[in-house]
């Protein structure tokens, strides 16, 4: 059951709430929440049948279907694609690994540059309102997701979210998406550019170890730069991984915590959020 | 595990085919994963198990068909079997090459009955 409304609903339901408005969420849980109710008994006797030489036991007539099986989730984030360029509205997805800054990274950008221009911000996590709280404090409007045990955000997610945000037109949305290298790269959520936020206590080798989630980006933030005297980090080496996934990869170094290179990173923002997706 | 998600849609995407099929059941889907789809198949097999309970799907077998990826590189058009992303041309060591096949993930077929 919810532990929020107590309505029924598995603990693995995808919730939306807004800061401040703590009884009202969503629950999203539409055709996949009738998942995992097992209560381990998992006995394992029945066959693993997915053999590649089984006899000619299986009947019936072959239907040809020859489709991409995240295409629903294409489709719908070609949908939110379009209404974020009738908007006129620069959708950003931020993706990396816990704790590489995103949140500081929006809260100071935020603050930053909210005279400029309209922020908006969907936060994706697991669990708990934390991040949602953090970028409310900054005055702009926000949603938090929560995706129970969900490990990306989908293009669904992202659909019923900006319909409760309702971004204006011309505006920034941010995408926090859940701090994970792997599985957000699979799914479009329909944004204009993908940024990969990394930090340099993490490594100088993270592009090569998640290629997958490095070739899907347009932007790759190194964070933390002021922790570079105590660590054994190349800068160069990790934009030569990075490019050998990615040549046409652009890097920003900034450290959130000092505000060097922000700058850089606001201009982008403007470049990147008045040209047309 | 995003794996479960994408065994989900497996089963949906049967289903719509199933129904549009009037079929009562569905026996078996052949499901070709590329090298480089981001999805591990191991992960996949666990996660069809839990997908198919109590779908049209149950009880049928799959077929995973991994699909071996092929690059041309943009820089001077050489085509290769690429071991990893980030691995160059061997005939130019330049980086950036497209992907021709290997990113694969596609329900291939279903029997319905």
């Amino acid at each position: 059951m919810c532990d929020t409304c107590g309505c029924g609903e598995g603990g693995e339901a995808i919730i939306l709430r807004k800061p401040g408005r703590e009884g009202a969420h969503i629950h999203l849980d539409g055709e996949h929440a009738h998942h995992h109710e097992h209560g381990h008994d998992h006995e394992h006797e029945h066959e693993h049948k997915h053999s590649h030489d089984h006899p000619q036991e299986v009947r019936g007539r072959e239907v040809v279907i020859e489709q991409n099986i995240l295409s629903k989730n294409d489709l719908l984030a070609e949908r939110n694609r379009g209404y974020f360029e009738a908007k006129k509205i620069a959708a950003f997805n931020l993706v990396s690994s816990p704790g590489s800054g995103k949140t500081s990274l929006l809260e100071r950008t935020i603050t930053a540059m909210k005279g400029k221009k309209g922020f908006y911000v969907i936060e994706g996590d697991q669990q708990t309102m934390h991040d949602a709280d953090r970028i409310h404090a900054t005055g702009v409007p926000v949603i938090q997701i929560n995706t129970g045990n969900g490990c990306h955000l989908d293009a669904r997610m992202i659909h019923e979210a900006v319909k409760e945000l309702d971004p204006g037109e011309g505006s920034v949305l941010m995408i926090e998406n859940v701090g994970n290298l792997v599985c957000p790269s699979l799914f479009d959520l329909g944004e204009r550019k993908r940024i990969v936020v990394m930090s340099v206590p993490e490594g100088d080798d993270k592009p090569i170890k998640y290629p997958t989630m490095f070739q899907s980006s347009d932007l790759c933030i190194i964070n933390k730069t002021d922790l570079l005297p105590y660590v054994d980090f190349d800068m160069e080496k990790v934009k030569n991984y990075a490019r050998q996934v990615k040549p046409e990869m652009e890097f920003i170094e900034v450290s959130v915590r000092t505000g060097e290179g922000m700058e850089q990173w606001y201009e982008w923002i403007e470049k990147n959020g008045d040209a047309l997706g | 595990m995003h794996e479960l998600s994408i065994a989900m849609s497996i089963v949906e995407l049967a289903e719509e085919y199933a129904a549009k099929e009037h079929a009562e059941k569905v026996t078996e889907l052949e499901i070709e994963v590329g090298d480089f789809s981001g999805v591990v198949v191991d992960a996949l097999e666990f996660a069809m198990e839990e997908a198919v309970k109590g779908s049209i799907c149950e009880g049928a077998v799959w077929k995973i068909i991994p699909v071996h990826p092929l690059a041309r590189c943009s820089s001077c058009g050489h085509t290769y079997q690429p071991e990893s992303l980030f691995q160059p041309c061997p005939a130019c060591s330049g980086f950036g090459a497209e992907i021709l096949r290997g990113e694969e993930l596609r329900l291939r077929s279903i029997m319905v009955e």
